[in-house]
């Protein structure tokens, strides 16, 4: 009994800790794109805008809730539920510091990888259930995206797997305590790229937004959402996007390793700080690309990044027997 | 607590299936199969085979619910089918066929005890892998022949002839 | 555990709005959204199929991947062998993929 009382604290603090992060990560996009278009950002609102999330999320739940009269009620209303918790619970696998984590799985890149594409199925209620033709087109094309760019995701994301011998995401750190992946000549640099690149589109980020292109779709598959339901979209969407980000951190960037990392809350820290790096990352390319079309982003996917990750495996795996993994 | 879990799971398994089968329109349907899929997903989690609940949400609840959903968007999605119904005679022989495959499960089912011992090598991604690779090996390269032979077939039916 | 919480949470929030939120629906309101227009039609269906062939090609190779997962485990302990073995996986499927390439499966049109 004490040890499900527990495992109910920790659910609920890590829960907590995924919304305050995701409240604040989109200020820190906002103020990040300002920089970068010569604008302040947020201001008004509490210390150098500070308190701005707090005040969206607070409009947001006072928006009036409309329901289409087409839609389909209860694929409409379930769906950001679906949305979100795959969403969430991607990030009870990611320990933050040694032993600090809910789940160091065995598995848990491919447990990682394996909720994380549940993600499709909210995303598809919430087109289809609204019943409106942008929505649904939305839907379709992001769909179509992201099983596309779950192939050289997963095959990058094999790349430290191979190198460190195990799924489990505490030991793919450990084996980084000489040197971080991404620091590996050439597979290691290449890899992260593909990771990136594979993260953006799979977050349907610019220059991979088809599916909010707003000039032809308004708003996406979530156009007809309105008040906390949209909300809940966008919460779901930026906790995927930040456990990608601690995804890369951990399997390229080397977690929490860092100067000082024995003590765990200077680990925490360094593995923070390379996470919002990788968020960072993510972001200025989204504000400095245009998006580009259907027809090039599954050329992009299927005839560059698909047969080059798969290479790289193939490179790495070579190396590794090269150095007589054999036995290791 | 596990055979509280197990409950659950089954009843929302066997709801879920019976959600798809009664459910009119496809979409649905095609919902329902993957709360189905998840289930099983979970259940596979309870009797320790890890890797094959990554696997079956993977494959199962990801990429062919895709498919499913993506078949039926070629079709016409939330219509019934109307007129009379092209294959008659095939469905006639649905009932015999259905209950050969009942008599076939029941008598897998009977003999063994209802308690299955842990599968001796465990479930995870380690064991399943060294036996896959060493004893298995045959078989597995002989997959990756299935595959190429669908990847061909997709192409055969699925691209637009010249006109 | 953290997925009772997350649909908990999730319940919740759509339910506050219930009770702070105003609820002022009316017909125009609750029609699908449309740039200002009436709708023509309702959205419904009839997909190209190369959307169901993109998804074919990925259930492929997605479970091609769900045999890498173990191999690249067990990579260390396997050495040249398993660089072998999987050479051989992968060249036969990756003839279908160029097969396919060639033939003009991947083009989007």
């Amino acid at each position: 009994m004490e040890h499900l009382a527990l495992d109910a604290l920790a659910a609920f603090i890590l829960l907590n800790a995924v919304i305050g992060m995701v409240t604040y990560v989109t200020l820190l996009e906002r103020k990040f794109a300002a920089r970068m278009q010569s604008r302040i950002g947020p201001y008004r609102v509490g210390p150098h805008g500070l308190l701005q999330p707090i005040a969206d999320a607070l409009k947001l739940m006072m928006k009036e809730d409309i329901v289409p009269r087409a839609a389909d009620r209860w694929v409409y209303n379930l769906a950001p539920i679906v949305f979100l918790i795959p969403c969430v619970l991607i990030f009870a696998t990611i320990p933050f510091a040694p032993r600090l984590g809910l789940a160091d799985l065995n598995i848990g890149v491919l447990f990682f990888l394996a909720v994380s594409s549940l993600e499709i199925v909210g995303l598809f209620m919430g087109g289809w259930g609204s019943n409106n033709k942008y929505a649904l087109l939305s839907a379709m094309r992001a769909v179509n995206q992201i099983i596309s760019y779950d192939l050289p995701f997963v095959f990058a994301a094999l790349i430290p797997v191979v190198l460190a011998g195990s799924l489990q995401m505490s030991a793919i750190v450990a084996a980084q305590q000489g040197l971080w992946f991404v620091a590996y000549p050439v597979i290691g640099q290449l890899g992260f790229v593909a990771f990136l690149v594979a993260t953006l589109a799979a977050e349907n980020r610019v220059p991979f937004d088809i599916l909010e292109a707003e000039s032809e779709l308004v708003a996406g598959f979530r156009v007809e959402y309105s008040g906390m339901k949209f909300a809940i979209i966008q919460l779901g969407e930026y906790a995927h996007m930040i456990a990608s980000s601690f995804l890369g951190a951990l399997l390229f960037l080397g977690g929490w390793l860092g100067p000082g990392s024995d003590i765990p809350a200077i680990g925490v820290l360094w593995f923070l700080l390379k996470a919002m790096l990788v968020f960072l990352v993510v972001t200025w390319v989204r504000w400095s690309f245009v998006r580009i079309r259907v027809d090039q982003i599954l050329a992009v996917s299927w005839k560059l990044l698909l047969p080059a990750t798969l290479g790289l495996l193939l490179v790495t795996a070579f190396w590794v027997a090269l150095r007589g993994g054999a036995g290791a | 607590m596990a055979t509280v879990t197990f409950f659950v799971v089954a009843v929302l398994a066997v709801a879920s299936a019976l959600g798809l089968i009664l459910k009119r329109n496809p979409i649905h349907g095609a919902l329902f199969l993957v709360i189905n899929l998840a289930c099983v997903a979970v259940l596979y989690l309870s009797l320790g085979a890890e890797f094959l609940a990554a696997a079956q949400v993977i494959v199962y609840a990801g990429a062919i619910m895709v498919l499913f959903v993506f078949a039926i968007m070629v079709l016409i999605p939330g219509k019934e089918e109307t007129g009379p119904d092209p294959r008659r005679a095939v469905r006639l022989l649905a009932l015999p066929v259905g209950a050969l495959l009942f008599v076939q499960l029941a008598m897998i089912v009977r003999p063994r005890d209802a308690r299955v011992p842990p599968p001796p090598a465990g479930g995870s991604a380690e064991s399943l892998g060294t036996l896959l690779f060493t004893d298995y090996l045959f078989p597995f390269e002989l997959t990756s022949v299935l595959l190429l032979a669908a990847m061909v077939g997709v192409l055969v039916l699925a691209r637009r002839r010249p006109s | 555990m953290v997925f009772a919480f997350a649909a908990a949470v999730a319940g919740a929030l759509i339910w506050i709005p219930h009770l702070i939120a105003p609820r002022r629906l009316t017909a125009v309101k609750a029609q699908p959204f449309e740039c200002g227009k009436d709708p023509i039609e309702v959205a419904e269906g009839r997909f190209a199929i190369k959307f169901s062939t993109i998804a074919i090609f990925f259930i492929l190779i997605d479970i091609e991947l769900i045999f890498i997962w173990p191999w690249a485990v067990l990579y260390r302990r396997l050495g040249w062998f398993g660089f072998a073995e999987m050479l051989v996986f992968l060249g036969i499927l990756m003839f279908g993929f160029l097969y396919i390439w060639r033939k003009g499966g991947l083009e989007w049109e």
